[in-house]
């Protein structure tokens, strides 16, 4: 049994105990990790003293991919190799990437597979891998920094994301090595770092116009608890965008239809994004880009020139505000502030123009390309169990409604958008022809109407169901979306008892298989073994629940019934003996085998605990 | 009752009288309560068992704070404890509640054509949300009541409401169609 631990309430356990944690920004032109160290939140620096990574991976021949810094500066001359805004594909399919115009910048390998490739000299690479060597250099400044292993990190997403989106996002994490204690939306991750729950009650806003995203929170906090109460958002939208206008109408002014070759389109985004800098002081800025002839086109934009390419790009981040004031039913007087997010947001003209939106200054005090890290790093903090008496709870909701085909190809909403997370429905179907004996679930995500407009998850059969008339049968298809904003589905037939579950691998994710593969790739890369690794993630998976499940013995031991308490015991000591042992197949039997025994001991825990807050509470009340 | 038996109901979790009318700022206060007992970042280290009852009990807890916060779910719960269930096919009303949506229904079709579409668009939703009020406090009389009579009656306010619901969703979508183009 643990030992017991005394400890003044409110404050930690002993500085060697603490779990080391991290929160993690993987943004799609700059990625950044922070941590909480005394009690202070703060992003970690490389070697050279930068805190943001670029979101640059560069492939070579037989070579380590290079990330960051020394990658972007490759971006113009070796712009095939080097992989810039990543994020923009992660769980998309080659259509939606052509769709946002941008398949051309790379090799993309058209294959019959549904997660697109892109063919480098480094062999040919999915979105997800090429995000995991982002997150991995981020994971080991980690641990240099902090010297020792983490114990797990929160990864955080934008708040639009879909569900394939943030599955992907997990992949890449579980590919890099990380145990993601959650997938943080990065609005909430914002007004954490804020500390916006320690004023009085109210609504905020949370604006995030980041490189490729953008987001709209809207945000009601009370005492510690960050409830979501709407989001919206467009996630192929950001400041890109604005450079790619400032591009274009460079080109334009040069005589040219747009850019002829792909480091001169690399080198006009560069002109573009330095020249965007002085317009905030100055009136006029000289501009120059390179021209097919090898000469340069010299000109000069102006602040109002800018406006006038700019403004209509963050004219279109207005309506999905719009939209989020209406699902919460808020009116823009009972705004309290608006927090801006995303290094797009430096920009004075947006600040003016949101401002006016929301009718109040916006708040700008933390660096927008470190408060999300910030945030998260508070989340990971508390998670990892390093502030046991934290009240805080962040409750968000999923941004785009779940549902499944029906007849006609029509969707049926099973969840609506904006519904606060973890969150399980369920429906009710029936067979339509006599006899049948298979029923097709397609799940889709998405607020129209017909399944084409929709985006398609996931698509799986329910079979074995026994032959009946037709409607006598009575499928119930059961949505299940975690905290994490992921989403299970569970068809039962209710007559029979015949049931199919599959944890939503969306359309364009890549399968278990498919990531075990790329696992023992990288390991080959880095020498590593694979054996060791799976052994030593059953062991902490063994040492939590270990530690958890003897903690709860120790505190609610009076709940045990007794050969409840025998059998959990015999558990305890099974796990204990196989974990000091090098089978990982054992572990894993004896972590479900203890699963298994104190599944209702943790049941009666949790109604104990219920009952415990609910008469606290009432004592409150009346008093 | 044990709190985590899925099947106890939502007033009995949240701990309030079974009623139409309800305290919001009580079934607020217990919800976040509920939630920071159960919400499934309290068991980020917890064994799997636990975790999985947690992402549950969150789930059952964010759908009856929805259910029980809404007067239309509230009042569909309230007739369905009592066994009686709305029929979505069941569109048989009364002329004058039929010739009201109608005309709802042809000034939300107009709207594109107004001069100043928003702000025609503003007008339709105050109007429905008047009868969606209206109708709120009927329904607080009828379910005190509490006799078979009354709950017909709840049960043919709460279909109409249902239908104003509709309207209002549609005016929404609408307003983002405007958006738009």
């Amino acid at each position: 049994m643990a030992l017991l631990q005394i400890s003044e309430p409110g404050q930690a356990a002993a500085p060697h105990q603490r779990k080391l944690a991290a929160g993690i920004d993987l943004g799609t032109t700059n990625s950044l990790v922070a941590t909480v160290r005394s009690g202070k939140a703060e992003t970690l620096p490389d070697v050279d003293g930068n805190h943001l990574l670029p979101s640059v991976v560069r492939y070579r021949k037989g070579e380590v991919p290079q990330v960051g810094t020394v990658a972007r500066q490759s971006s113009i001359g070796d712009p095939r190799n080097t992989i810039v805004s990543v994020k923009r594909y992660l769980g998309r399919g080659l259509a939606d990437i052509c769709k946002q115009c941008t398949c051309k910048e790379y090799d993309f390998v058209d294959s019959e597979a549904s997660v697109p490739r892109i063919r480098t000299l480094g062999g040919d690479v999915t979105p997800v891998e090429i995000s995991a060597e982002i997150l991995k250099v981020l994971k080991q400044r980690a641990e240099n920094s902090l010297g020792g292993e983490l114990t797990g990190v929160v990864v955080t997403v934008p708040a639009y994301f879909d569900d394939a989106q943030r599955q992907a996002t997990k992949d890449s994490a579980q590919l890099a090595g990380l145990n993601v204690l959650r997938l943080l939306n990065e609005p909430t991750a914002a007004a954490v770092a804020y500390g916006l729950d320690r004023g009085s009650e109210g609504i905020h806003v949370v604006y995030d116009l980041g490189g490729g995203t953008f987001d709209i929170s809207i945000l009601h906090l009370n005492r510690g608890v960050f409830e979501v109460m709407a989001t919206a958002g467009n996630t192929a939208l950001g400041g890109d965008d604005i450079d790619h206008a400032i591009g274009e109408w460079m080109y334009e002014q040069a005589g040219m239809k747009q850019a002829v070759s792909d480091s001169q389109s690399r080198a006009s985004l560069a002109e573009a994004w330095r020249a965007k800098e002085p317009l905030s002081d100055e009136e006029v800025v000289a501009i120059s880009i390179p021209c097919p002839d090898g000469d340069c086109w010299e000109g000069e934009l102006t602040r109002s020139q800018l406006y006038e390419i700019i403004d209509p790009l963050i004219i279109q981040t207005l309506s999905p505000c719009k939209r989020a004031l209406r699902d919460a039913g808020v009116d823009v007087s009972e705004i309290e502030d608006v927090v801006m997010v995303g290094g797009s947001t430096r920009s004075p003209r947006v600040r003016e123009l949101v401002g006016e939106f929301f009718q109040c200054d916006p708040m700008v005090d933390i660096d927008p390309d470190k408060v999300v890290a910030v945030g998260a790093a508070i989340q990971a903090d508390i998670l990892v169990g390093n502030k046991p008496d934290e009240e805080m709870l962040l409750l968000d909701v999923i941004p785009l409604s779940l549902g499944i085909e029906t007849m006609g190809g029509l969707v049926e909403k099973i969840i609506s958008r904006n519904t606060t997370i973890p969150s399980a429905k369920a429906q009710d179907f029936t067979t339509f022809k006599d006899g049948q004996t298979a029923l097709a679930v397609h799940v889709l995500q998405g607020e129209r109407e017909l399944v084409s407009d929709c985006r398609s998850l996931a698509r799986f059969e329910l079979r074995g169901i026994p032959p009946m008339m037709a409607g006598a049968a009575q499928i119930r298809v059961t949505f299940q979306v975690d905290a994490d904003g992921l989403l299970s589905v569970t068809a039962r037939e209710q007559i029979s008892g015949v049931e199919s579950t599959v944890q939503v691998k969306p359309s364009f994710g890549l399968s278990d298989t498919e990531i075990a593969t790329m696992l023992r790739d990288s390991m080959d890369h880095a020498q590593e073994d694979v054996a060791a690794r799976t052994l030593r993630e059953q062991q902490v998976e063994a040492d939590r629940i270990l530690e958890s499940v003897e903690a709860a013995v120790e505190t609610d031991g009076r709940l045990l019934e007794k050969n409840e308490q025998e059998l959990i015991e015999a558990a305890v000591k099974m796990l204990h003996e196989v974990r000091g042992g090098d089978d990982p197949r054992r572990i894993k039997l004896a972590i479900e085998e203890l699963n298994k025994a104190s599944t209702d001991f943790a049941a009666r825990r949790m109604d104990a605990s219920i009952q415990m807050a609910m008469t606290g509470h009432k004592v409150d009340e009346f008093s | 009752m044990r709190s985590s038996d899925l099947s106890s109901s939502y007033f009995a979790l949240f701990n309030m009288p079974v009623s139409f009318d309800i305290d919001r700022k009580i079934l607020t206060e217990r919800y976040r309560t509920l939630q920071r007992t159960v919400h499934p970042d309290r068991f980020a280290n917890a064994a799997e068992s636990e975790r999985r009852l947690s992402v549950q009990m969150a789930a059952r807890i964010n759908e009856g704070f929805q259910t029980l916060k809404d007067p239309l779910a509230r009042g569909r719960y309230l007739l369905e404890l009592r066994g009686i269930e709305l029929n979505d096919l069941d569109t048989a009303f009364d002329g004058a509640f039929l010739m009201e949506q109608m005309e709802l229904r042809e000034r939300l079709g107009a709207v594109k054509e107004c001069d100043d579409p928003h702000q025609q668009l503003q007008k339709i939703a105050r109007d429905i949300d008047v009868r969606i009020k209206e109708i709120t406090a009927e329904l607080a009389i009828l379910f005190t009541e509490n006799n078979d009579a009354s709950f017909e009656k709840a049960r043919d306010l709460t279909r109409k409401m249902q239908f104003f619901r509709k309207l209002e969703q549609e005016a929404d979508a609408l307003d983002d169609d405007l958006d738009v183009y």
